[in-house]
């Protein structure tokens, strides 16, 4: 679009000094705005994190730079919090790896041996199996909160690591993503394969596994982002503190600030920015997996 | 299904065990039971409970607070998706215009898609807080008293402004990749036909643009009727009083603080409804959906 533009402004009798073009200025006036829309309130979290609480209480945030960003990392890191003490900012950030990692392995995992069952076995109940999977998308974890609760209960799984992780790996996301691309590998691959004696498992791990690299690295960041961002399952069964994720512990920190005369701010900022600083990266450096992955597995 | 499948019997039935069993202990399971206890009113010191029909969703449906809690959800709901579809859309489009810092904005309009919603209300909370937020005191300059907590009103501004800016970066990611996968020839051809660039945009861009929308339509209202659970659970501090929350927030709140079993069940399958009448409406949408290109 702006080639042509362009062109047409080069090809018209060439003024002096070039105009300034205004649409161009408002285009990124308006880009500008949107960018700092989005930036500002991490900047301005950030520089306030880096003053004294009591600072922050009479003043409130601001851009004021102060010297406390050391103490209010430390804090955030390492000061034990809690009535049994037992949680740290250390101990959350494992417990969200544990959570993202485990949630992103385990959806691709049981999505891919999903997908590959229905695309490459002659399998009666393969469509059957295929709606059986579509159906999660109708159950959000959101309309059936007390029963899953209960369930997990009645197994003995909460506080656990397994109650915290299984009941969340069903994926039709997964499992679709994984068919669609199972599909559009060649046909002769799979021929060739079998008239080479290969069995399915040999097949899956020498051929489709590596094929299928760029997929599965698109829905690893997918499905960690995914995971470590969850709030209202761990919220549910994680009632012992020291099984918690930093992004459950934000409920955490907003209960310890409640009524308090000077809440520690500085150290609460932190938390929430080492919350959201492992997913930011991921998404940024990822970014075009990442995007791949996403618009092509919603669609 | 590959043409030259495997003949395997057991192995994939191996293979979908895992995903099947979590999906009929966690998932049916659950749903049944919901839809089950739905009928059943539980005695609140837990000496088992008692068939009562209907019962649960007559109350439902005759409760003033049930009644206002589903009006909000839906006002809610409404501004949430229009607002950020709108932004996003407007975002979108002049990333994909300006040739310099194009990819600067990319990445700087789609990060936030990594932050967690709780995080974005915890965030959210600090800059409407009455004494040192910064946004308290903008409102204030126009004479709004604002009281994050306190005022209804105040409280659902903070809620649709928290949960609009978490939202922009999915739209905007999707709405650029939908311009960019227009043809250039298209443009080109509607650049040549059409001087005016507000007149192009509503006549080729966007009707071009009309799948992702209806796309983002359904995502953005499961979004915001779903997801925004952790942003509303942070501005109200977890315990709403009198501040609006949604229809899942209630779920949650009946359910869990108020022992209501089988009125929190019956909320449930209203839910499951509603989510069951979307996808409806987003298969009907997907088959008629038109493709240009």
């Amino acid at each position: 679009m702006a080639d042509i533009t362009q062109s047409i402004v080069t090809t018209a009798p060439a003024p002096r000094r070039k105009p300034i073009k205004w649409g161009v200025v408002s285009d990124h006036a308006i880009l500008i705005i949107g960018a700092l829309v989005m930036i500002l309130p991490i900047v301005i979290a950030l520089t306030t994190a880096t003053l004294p609480d009591l600072q922050i209480e009479k003043e409130g945030l601001s851009f004021a730079i102060g010297d406390q960003l050391d103490d209010n990392t430390n804090a955030a890191l390492f000061e034990q919090s809690g009535f049994s003490g037992a949680v740290t900012g250390l101990s959350m950030l494992t417990n969200s790896f544990i959570l993202g990692i485990g949630f992103a392995v385990g959806k691709i995992i049981v999505g891919m041996a999903a997908a590959y069952a229905i695309v490459y076995f002659r399998l009666r109940f393969g469509t059957f199996a295929f709606w059986i999977i579509f159906t999660t998308l109708l159950l959000p974890l959101e309309v059936r909160i007390l029963p899953s609760y209960e369930v997990i209960v009645g197994m003995g799984l909460t506080n656990t690591y397994t109650g915290l992780i299984v009941p969340l790996i069903a994926s039709a996301t997964a499992t679709f993503f994984f068919r669609q691309f199972f599909m559009s590998v060649p046909e002769e691959l799979v021929e060739a394969a079998r008239i080479d004696g290969a069995g399915p498992v040999k097949f899956f791990i020498d051929i489709l596994v590596p094929l299928s690299r760029t997929m599965i690295a698109a829905m690893f960041i997918i499905m960690f982002v995914f995971g470590w961002n969850q709030y209202l399952w761990p919220t549910l069964i994680t009632t012992e503190e020291s099984m918690y994720t930093l992004v459950r512990g934000i409920r955490q920190i907003i209960q310890d600030q409640e009524g308090v005369n000077i809440p520690e701010y500085g150290r609460g900022i932190m938390l929430a920015m080492l919350a959201m600083l492992p997913p930011v990266l991921i998404v940024v450096f990822f970014q075009s997996w990442f995007v791949k992955g996403l618009t092509e597995s919603d669609k | 299904m590959k043409r030259a499948g495997f003949r395997n019997p057991w192995l994939p039935i191996l293979l979908l065990v895992p995903q099947l069993s979590i999906i009929i202990v966690f998932f049916y399971w659950p749903a049944a039971w919901a839809i089950q206890s739905s009928f059943y009113l539980q005695d609140p010191f837990g000496f088992g409970s008692t068939y009562v029909g209907a019962e649960n969703y007559t109350r439902l449906a005759t409760s003033v607070e049930y009644r206002k809690v589903a009006w909000f959800t839906m006002i809610y709901t409404i501004l949430v998706t229009f607002l950020s579809l709108g932004l996003a859309l407007l975002l979108a489009v002049k990333a994909d215009k300006v040739i310099r810092g194009a990819k600067t904005y990319r990445t700087l309009l789609m990060w936030v898609y990594a932050v967690a919603p709780p995080v974005a209300g915890f965030l959210g909370l600090m800059f409407f807080d009455q004494s040192v937020g910064p946004l308290t005191e903008f409102f204030q300059w126009f004479g709004w008293d604002f009281q994050l907590g306190v005022g209804y009103t105040d409280t659902a501004t903070a809620m649709v402004m928290v949960a609009v800016w978490k939202q922009i970066p999915v739209n905007f990611i999707f709405f650029l990749s939908g311009l960019q996968s227009i043809p250039r020839s298209v443009r080109e051809a509607a650049m040549i036909d059409n001087g005016s660039g507000t007149q192009r945009f509503w006549d080729i861009t966007f009707p071009l643009l009309a799948p992702t929308a209806f796309f983002l339509l359904i995502i953005n209202i499961t979004y915001s009727l779903f997801d925004t659970f952790g942003v509303i659970d942070t501005l109200v501090k977890g315990e709403p009083g009198n501040n609006p929350v949604t229809l899942v927030y209630k779920v949650f709140i009946d359910g869990f603080r108020g022992n209501d079993l089988g009125g929190s069940s019956a909320q449930s399958v209203v839910l499951m409804v509603l989510v069951l009448l979307l996808t409806i409406f987003q298969f009907r949408l997907l088959e008629r959906r038109i493709h240009y290109t």
